[in-house]
């Protein structure tokens, strides 16, 4: 057999048959759905007389609605957003899917949660109409988000009809300076080849750097995946991948888990595979990364200067970034380190796993807050809330003046209810920094979740290093 | 899902780049588990002067009374990008558009244009930009724009939107396929059935 990348592996295991035309009939082992457009899914199938198809392999959590207020319950401050919650429970009951409920150990954000349990595993294809599914493409597995009617078809039917997007490796070498973290990679690459550079694209994250990551950390990476535009981001399986999936609730055990384990030590691209396209990233000179416009291709290593418009040579990208900077209140030539901040967000499916807490908490002992900036720490699971409690975390961050959340999606984006204020500068370590995604005209950096508790401390926009003097 | 073929309509040129979903229908306007009921929330953020008061924008280009009854629109590179959230889609159809050209878009929301009878056609930014503001014709069969200007669609999607078809119809003409795929599947990975 000729050579093959992982994401030929991946797709051909899973190919049912070739339709006409390059279209394939890929088969799908895992749905995931929450409460904001799996509902929908599953009522609308209920409403055209249809059923799941195989109930055991889909899977529910309640993380964009709900509050993440302490002492939480199923009204939301969102409007309406009880709605969503009783009918996601009503739905799932009735075509008997398990769902991760508000006050359950493992409901957290689905891209958290879904690893955590073992529900995602190396060599599956998972969907969930979520456009950060590709995050957990870092299992070696094929993961990516759908539409809530794909979604429908998927549990209706076990398989969607695809077409084969191109192959792309993106080789991160080197060694990775300190203090600087898979969060700085991706929004590099994405400054580097813009936001639709990966359009079209499967992407393999691989090199030295990409190796030497935490399972968490490559779960940071892939889940940018679409903010480069790729249909999904994934990461060969190694040791790690298997040392962190064993002994997950989900996982497989015994003689099947050994039978998974032989499969899965194939699933890494064959040597002499090629691809439609290679960028390779030396990651030796990179620094802390954050973005300073409204696209997530508007970031800058935090030493840089803001761009002025006519550093762009193509027309649209001078247009959006004149845009951007009127409504990030910004001027070309001003430092990112200068700019005062009203409130730091740490959470979200990209930074809010118990290694991110765990780093933040080491910068934030014996720290405080800047007065004037709201500090909020939203964990990405009931499982990492509690863990970290367990070990102290939670007191370091209050001790420092953060809030310390029930786990959601929260004010990662804003959903009608909770938000920062109007015009509000907020440092954030989530993906998105799209106009108003955190509330109406909300101001976000995007950055890793060491810049974002330095920024909290210092009052401005910063990296650890310097607050660590 | 009515079947979509010939179009000619005047074309609201929204042109700029990276235009996400979040912009196309915030998520504070996603308020009900429902596909209807979304268009007045199309481009809140832009089509109203404050969110309360909803007046409207004058300066945006969709409340330009000239476009009020325009099925197409035109825009910029990766159209559609960001959340995977439908309901954009939902609200566009609702609103009455039924074709969106633009030299790339975001493949999530290209899919679930197809799958909701809206027309996405990639087309060159040259070719974009050049469109007067008359009226603009579009036909899925020829797949041709203005009689002369030829676009590409995979067959597949252009079925669909011609027929209005349904993915789980579709998909269901193979569960034959689908079955015996399965049958070795669970010999072959057991590890991966729960
Ligand atoms: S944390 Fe943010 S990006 Fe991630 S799934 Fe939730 S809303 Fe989407």
């Amino acid at each position: 057999m000729s050579a093959r990348t992982l994401f030929e592996k991946l797709w051909n295991d899973h190919t049912v048959c070739q339709l006409a035309d390059g279209v394939d009939l890929l088969y799908i082992d895992r749905i995931f759905l929450h409460e904001r457009t799996g509902s929908i899914s599953l009522i609308s199938l209920e409403d055209a007389g249809r059923s799941v198809l195989n109930p055991e392999k889909v899977f529910c959590t309640m993380d964009h609605i709900v509050d993440t207020f302490p002492g939480r319950t199923d009204k939301t401050t969102m409007q309406g957003g009880r709605d969503f919650i009783e009918m996601t429970r009503k739905a799932t009951n009735n075509e008997n899917i398990r769902l991760f409920d508000i006050g359950d150990r493992e409901q957290g954000i689905v891209h958290v949660t879904s690893p955590e349990q073992g529900i995602i595993l190396p060599g599956l294809t998972l969907v969930c109409p979520d456009s950060h599914t590709c995050t957990q493409g870092a299992f070696g597995a094929l993961a990516w988000g759908i539409g809530s009617t794909e979604a429908e078809q998927a549990l209706a039917t076990n398989v969607l009809r695809m077409e084969k997007p191109k192959s792309m490796r993106v080789s991160f070498d080197g060694e990775l300076p300190a203090g600087v973290t898979a969060k700085d990679m991706i929004l590099h690459l994405i400054s580097k080849y813009s936001a639709s550079g990966g359009v079209g694209y499967a992407v393999e994250f691989s090199g030295s750097a990409v190796k030497s990551l935490s399972m968490e950390s490559r779960m940071t990476l892939c889940n940018m995946a679409v903010e480069f535009g790729a249909f999904t981001g994934m990461i060969a399986v190694d040791k790690k991948t298997i040392d962190y999936v064993k002994g997950r609730p989900f996982a497989p055990k015994g003689e099947l888990w050994e039978q998974a384990v032989q499969y899965w030590e194939d699933l890494k691209s064959d040597n002499e595979a090629t691809y439609d396209k290679e960028i390779i990233i030396d990651v030796t000179n990179l620094s802390p990364t954050v973005s300073w416009g409204t696209s997530p291709g508007q970031s800058i290593a935090l030493g840089e200067k803001i761009p002025s418009p006519n550093d762009f040579e193509d027309k649209n990208q001078r247009i959006a970034a004149e845009n951007a900077l009127s409504y990030m209140a910004i001027k070309p030539g001003q430092c990112l380190r200068d700019l005062k901040i009203d409130a730091a967000f740490i959470g979200s499916c990209t930074n809010s796993r118990l290694p991110d807490l765990r780093r933040v908490a080491k910068l934030l002992k014996n720290m405080k807050v800047a007065s004037g900036v709201r500090a909020i720490c939203v964990p990405g699971s009931t499982e990492v809330k509690l863990a970290a409690e367990e070990e102290g975390i939670d007191k370091i961050f209050m001790d420092a003046g953060f809030e310390w959340r029930e786990s959601g999606c929260s004010m990662c984006f804003f959903a009608g209810g909770e938000s920062f204020g109007f015009e509000e500068r907020v440092v954030s370590s989530t993906n998105r920094n799209f106009e108003g995604r955190q509330g109406p005209k909300t101001r976000t950096h995007i950055a890793s979740p060491e810049t974002v508790a330095a920024s909290a401390i210092a009052g401005r926009i910063c990296s650890a290093s310097e607050i660590e003097g | 899902m009515r079947g979509l073929n010939k179009i000619n309509s005047r074309a609201i040129p929204l042109l700029r780049i990276n235009v996400d979903t979040d912009a196309i229908i915030p998520s504070r306007e996603m308020k009900k588990v429902s596909k209807r009921g979304l268009s007045e929330g199309l481009f809140a953020g832009w089509r109203y002067l404050s969110n309360e008061s909803r007046v409207l924008n004058p300066d945006f280009i969709l409340n330009d009374p000239y476009y009020r009854e325009a099925q197409i629109l035109l825009s910029g590179d990766n159209f559609g990008c960001g959340s995977s959230r439908e309901h954009a889609v939902w609200a566009l159809h609702e609103y009455g558009i039924r074709v969106i050209i633009a030299p790339s878009f975001g493949a999530i929301f290209y899919k679930n244009c197809i799958r909701n009878g809206i027309l996405p056609i990639v087309l060159n930014e040259e070719i974009i930009t050049k469109f007067d503001n008359g009226n603009i014709n579009i036909n899925l069969e020829e797949q041709k724009i203005n009689e002369s200007i030829k676009f590409e669609i995979a067959v597949a999607d252009k079925e669909m939107l011609l027929q209005g078809l349904d993915d789980i119809d579709l998909n269901l003409k193979y569960i034959n396929q689908i079955k015996s795929f399965e049958k070795i599947d669970r010999k072959q990975r057991a590890w991966a059935y729960l």
